[in-house]
């Protein structure tokens, strides 16, 4: 009988999965995988098989972010049923299997919970990121971690836009959670960081663990970070970047970003500043992969969710 | 040496500016583009002939292209005689191609043609601030540039870094001129471009140039006392024997702190497990390139110098007399 009247039952966490190379120059995540394929004694818990696994090991061997096309964007229906074989671009292909073993997608059968390690070149410090504001059982677990390392922070990103929202390699679970640490360079590792997403990860098994002895999490509230809109660099008529990151924003992840506050410098020193109409939460300012993508920063805008209480079916 | 005589030079006619000999070192990539621009733009204004001649040049145009380091091959390390004017069989890397053609505009190497100043820009990941990395420690050019730009930028750690190379074996783009450095600046990560970097680059490279006007317009720069730090060696990270792959980190008290003295027992590594691997060396030594992300491949998680004081003597341009002077006695020695 529950102690909370609106109590949500979910089935225990057997299966948890802890995704590293992704994005094959992220070095945290693949250090930490590579560690635990080794000896696994650190990740065991009670109740639950927590499998470690290289998802693009390609791109880790050329320290790479991938090899053909983004791993991270590369589970769309249309690639996971798409024929081909050896002819698709080498993710395609490894989206199809990662989808075998850990899937498939939006069935039954698929994991439980998958972490996603990631690094960036932003200030985003420890960051986790969250592809539905009705998954009560991330909320509740990603409350869990934001108590366990106070004061320390951990911020939640939600991505719930109906046109930015990408698909993930962690989609695959029935609860992915996206683990984002910076500011690192790519193909560096810096212990600091790495520290960081390894004490995150101690106490999202911790909370699964509870979790799978029957514990329940009363209601609670999460602040989140939703995504709004992507902004990209200015440009000429060639497509070139023509300005960068202004010194004010730059580093200034999370911190608010008023109309008129500088936004860009053009190389030749001139300021071009925000103009949107309220204020707003920038976060992946710089980071090196999105140049391509057309992304010098994501705005967001502060919410608070409000998580059922949980526990196990 | 005496201590007011004036070591005279010969003017600085031609000087390279060069970005993305790297190509995904942002900073002086962005910059190049935008000196190669401002000068089309001043050129369509006025058809001006220029005191000094500035050539601005993007060193490796296919790995800018795709925001690599290299294409096949490290473009920095193609330029010791033996690989510019060696034979070449079957599949030539493209960095060796390009070294060559490089060579031909901005060389030939060790010839009166050469470029009498290459500037070479980079970044690095580690917290390095603004370093000159030169072959010499003797190049009063080099020297007091780098004053220079002390001077004018207080604001900037700077550092000069010589690399104890001889001229038959130096193997960068800046060995392609009659005087030459790389210009280093960091923080940064790869494929990003941080406006204060990009403006500390640009400014870096803005007194530089006006140094050399001043030079060649009869300026005396005065002799004084300069900090080299002299690169002794390299230390690797702890590998794994069968993977080869790292099994520490730079120690957290290590990262970041380029240029803080390291003693015997201090701090490196810190392993996966949680043990401090310590320094084992006898002499505290300077330690720079701290976890440079390109550096992983080739096996130098660090690398150590020796500071010490070098004393540069006052320098002026030559006079046409002295230049004229100079070339006779030169064309007698050969005669001999």
């Amino acid at each position: 009988m529950s102690s909370y009247g609106n109590s949500v039952r979910v089935t225990e966490a057997r299966r948890v999965a802890i995704f590293g190379g992704t994005h094959g120059n992220e070095m945290s995540g693949v250090t930490l995988v590579n560690l635990w394929m080794k000896n696994s004694a650190e990740i065991q818990r009670k109740r639950v098989e927590t499998k470690p696994f290289i998802t693009n090991p390609k791109a880790v061997e050329k320290c790479t972010r991938y090899v053909d096309t983004d791993l991270n964007r590369a589970f769309t229906p249309e690639n996971l049923s798409a024929t081909g074989g050896d002819d698709l671009p080498y993710e395609v292909q490894r989206a199809q299997e990662i989808n075998k073993i850990f899937g498939p997608k939006g069935s039954p059968e698929a994991y439980d919970v998958i972490f996603d390690l990631h690094n960036t070149t932003s200030n985003m410090g420890c960051t986790l990121i969250l592809e539905s504001s009705k998954d009560h059982f991330n909320l509740q677990m990603m409350n869990y971690i934001k108590k366990a390392i106070a004061p320390a922070s951990c911020l939640v990103l939600l991505n719930e836009h109906p046109l930015l929202k990408y698909s993930t390699s962690r989609s695959v679970a029935k609860h992915p959670v996206g683990l984002e640490v910076g500011p690192q360079p790519q193909g560096v590792l810096r212990s600091n960081i790495f520290e960081a997403m390894r004490v995150i990860l101690k106490h999202a098994l911790d909370f699964i663990e509870l979790f799978n002895e029957g514990m329940e999490f009363p209601p609670c509230t999460v602040q989140v970070f939703r995504v709004l809109e992507r902004i990209d660099y200015p440009r000429d008529a060639n497509r070139n970047i023509i300005a960068m990151v202004h010194p004010n924003l730059q580093d200034c992840d999370w911190e608010p970003l008023n109309p008129g506050d500088p936004m860009f410098q053009t190389f030749d020193g001139k300021t071009i500043r925000y103009q949107g109409t309220g204020t707003v939460y920038p976060t992946f300012i710089n980071e090196a992969a999105y140049y391509e993508k057309q992304q010098a920063f994501t705005t967001t805008r502060r919410e608070a969710l409000v998580a059922s209480a949980i526990r196990k079916v | 040496m005496e201590v007011d005589e004036v070591v005279c030079l010969p003017r600085l006619s031609r000087v390279a500016v060069c970005g993305g000999t790297h190509g995904n070192e942002l900073s002086g990539v962005y910059l190049v583009r935008e000196l190669l621009k401002v000068k089309k733009e001043v050129m369509e204004e006025e058809e001006e002939e220029e005191p000094l001649s500035v050539l601005m040049v993007l060193s490796n145009p296919r790995a800018v292209q795709q925001c690599r380091r290299y294409v096949d091959t490290d473009l920095n390390r193609c330029f010791t005689h033996a690989t510019l004017n060696g034979p070449t069989s079957g599949d030539v890397p493209y960095e060796l191609i390009r070294s060559r053609e490089l060579n031909a505009t901005l060389g030939p190497k060790g010839s009166s043609a050469a470029v009498d100043l290459v500037c070479d820009l980079h970044n690095t990941t580690a917290n390095m601030g603004l370093c000159f990395i030169a072959y010499s420690d003797c190049d009063w050019i080099c020297l007091h540039i780098f004053r220079h730009l002390q001077r004018k930028m207080p604001d900037i750690p700077m550092r000069y870094i010589h690399f104890e190379v001889s001229n038959k074996e130096s193997y960068s783009l800046d060995s392609v001129g009659k005087h030459g450095f790389a210009m280093e600046i960091g923080p940064q990560p790869h494929s990003v471009v941080r406006s204060n970097i990009y403006t500390a680059m640009k400014d870096g490279v803005q007194h530089m140039l006006d140094w050399v006007c001043f030079f060649n317009s009869g300026t005396i720069f005065e002799g004084e006392c300069v900090d080299v730090f002299t690169m002794i060696k390299h230390i690797d990270y702890p590998r794994d024997s069968e993977t080869h792959n790292i099994t520490a980190a730079i120690h957290p008290q290590l990262q970041d702190r380029d240029f803080c003295l390291l003693h015997p027992d201090d701090p490196l590594f810190q392993t996966f497990s949680g043990e401090t691997l310590r320094y084992k060396g006898t002499e505290p030594l300077y330690p720079f390139f701290i976890n440079e992300c390109a550096y992983y491949e080739k096996g130098i998680a660090l690398s150590l110098a020796r500071k010490r004081r070098v004393m540069i003597p006052a320098i002026r341009v030559q006079t046409e007399q002295e230049r004229q002077a100079a070339a006779q006695e030169s064309e007698e020695e050969e005669e001999e």
